[in-house]
């Protein structure tokens, strides 16, 4: 979001630009907290829970289709990038612990986020985009209903429920393809394999898993209900294309902060 | 697609999702099998060199326990591990507590010779006989600069 440049004082122009830059993502992140701790005290009031049920419908049940091909394919190419590389070591029965900890640990999580961002993180911004720019958000407000409650709060508690459950499918199907690809193809042993898993395994991996994809749930649902909320407020574009930009912004910055939040969440928990 | 109403579709979802963590969590986690049926019985080692907690404690190659935490005797400039046994199994008090590693380059885990004299370890006794770890490094170095004597002659070592 641009601003309008200030009148008169004669300023370098590094400092100004990089300044105002700075101020205006200063201003944002503020809109953004502010936004995220209203909306998620509104969870907590009456008569959320259809909306609730509704939303994890769309963000969860329907994206968990996708999310299971992707842990597949990821967790089988895993498989077949991993055996070739032990295999010069000799070690082909870490196999199943290198697929289970990297999968746990750091893509299930990041995966999940990023193909539920794509799915149904679009779909929020633009929903929301479109409700605002029709007015629908101000006819909200003159029938005193709270847009917030009513749009954003069910879309962030649908969030931190499904993100973690369809993390967990894309693991155990994850785990699931690299046993396709390491045993059944490349015919490794199906008891080490399966054995390494379980053991090398730890509750702490598990559970640093699942914050993760909390955090990510937290990160993806504020923003694209941000950007979609507030597309209205773009000043490089309004109607139609700002929607699209707001969901382009929207995407791109929820990955960006999902892989950047996933490094200092690690970080943390390590 | 009124067939199944949303509400099917996300209760069935929730359901699945939480049965896959809850499988993750207790069957990857490696929640504690052991729990109440198990003894504790404590050997003291001179060195426990890259034993840890939760590794396992093996008689003839079966584990039948984890290693449950380690106490420093500083009088007697020990160890104290303190070893969880499942219960059921016997050792004797001539038994030989050795750490060993599991291949070159893995694990650490504790063997148990459960030895065969007539008297039984009680929950809480110590086990005598042990055996630290063979610090690799340090017999390699023992060989390769002749401390180790071989058929009567030292080995070559380093030419001198």
């Amino acid at each position: 979001m641009t601003r309008t440049k200030t009148s008169g004082e004669k300023q370098l122009w590094p400092f100004e630009t990089v300044g105002t830059k700075v101020n205006g993502w200063v201003d944002d992140l503020g809109a953004v907290g502010i936004f995220l701790l209203r909306a998620f005290i509104m969870v907590f009031r009456a008569k959320q829970l259809p909306s609730i049920v509704q939303q994890v419908y769309y963000i969860g049940a329907r994206s968990a289709p996708v999310v299971m091909l992707v842990g597949l394919f990821t967790g089988m190419v895993l498989g077949l990038q991993l055996y070739y590389t032990l295999v010069k070591f000799g070690s082909t029965g870490a196999l199943g612990s290198a697929i289970a900890l990297s999968l746990i640990r750091e893509l299930g999580p990041v995966l999940t986020a990023i193909m539920i961002t794509a799915r149904a993180g679009s779909s929020m911004t633009t929903e929301i985009g479109i409700q605002r720019i029709s007015e629908q958000i101000d006819a909200l407000y003159t029938m005193r209903i709270d847009s917030l409650r009513y749009l954003v709060s069910p879309r962030i508690a649908a969030s931190i429920i499904s993100f973690p459950l369809l993390t967990a499918f894309f693991d155990i199907i994850g785990i699931l393809g690299g046993y396709l690809t390491g045993v059944v193809l490349l015919g490794l042993d199906a008891g080490s394999y399966f054995y390494r898993v379980e053991t090398s395994v730890e509750i702490d991996d598990i559970t640093g898993g699942f914050v993760k994809a909390v955090v990510f749930a937290i990160i993806v649902s504020t923003i694209c209900c941000f950007q979609g909320y507030f597309t209205h407020m773009r000043t490089d574009a309004h109607g139609a294309k700002s929607v699209g930009l707001s969901t382009t912004s929207a995407v791109v910055l929820s990955c960006v902060l999902i892989l950047i939040s996933d490094y200092v969440v690690t970080s943390l928990l390590l | 697609m009124k067939k199944y109403s949303h509400e099917t579709v996300v209760g069935a979802f929730v359901v699945i999702g939480l049965v896959a963590i809850a499988y993750m969590t207790v069957k990857l986690g490696n929640v504690s099998l052991l729990g109440d049926d198990s003894y504790s019985l404590y050997a003291e080692f001179s060195s426990v060199s890259g034993l840890r907690v939760g590794n396992p404690v093996e008689i003839f190659g079966m584990e039948v326990g984890k290693v449950e935490g380690f106490r420093m005797d500083q009088e007697k400039q020990q160890v104290v591990v303190d070893l969880k046994i499942k219960t059921g199994i016997d050792i004797y008090d001539d038994a030989i507590a050795s750490v060993k590693t599991a291949g070159l380059i893995g694990d650490k885990y504790v063997s148990i010779d459960p030895g065969g004299s007539d008297e039984l370890l009680k929950p809480g006794d110590f086990i005598l006989d042990t055996q630290s770890p063979i610090d690799l490094g340090d017999l390699i170095g023992k060989y390769a600069f002749g401390d180790i004597k071989k058929d009567g002659g030292e080995t070559k070592g380093e030419e001198e």
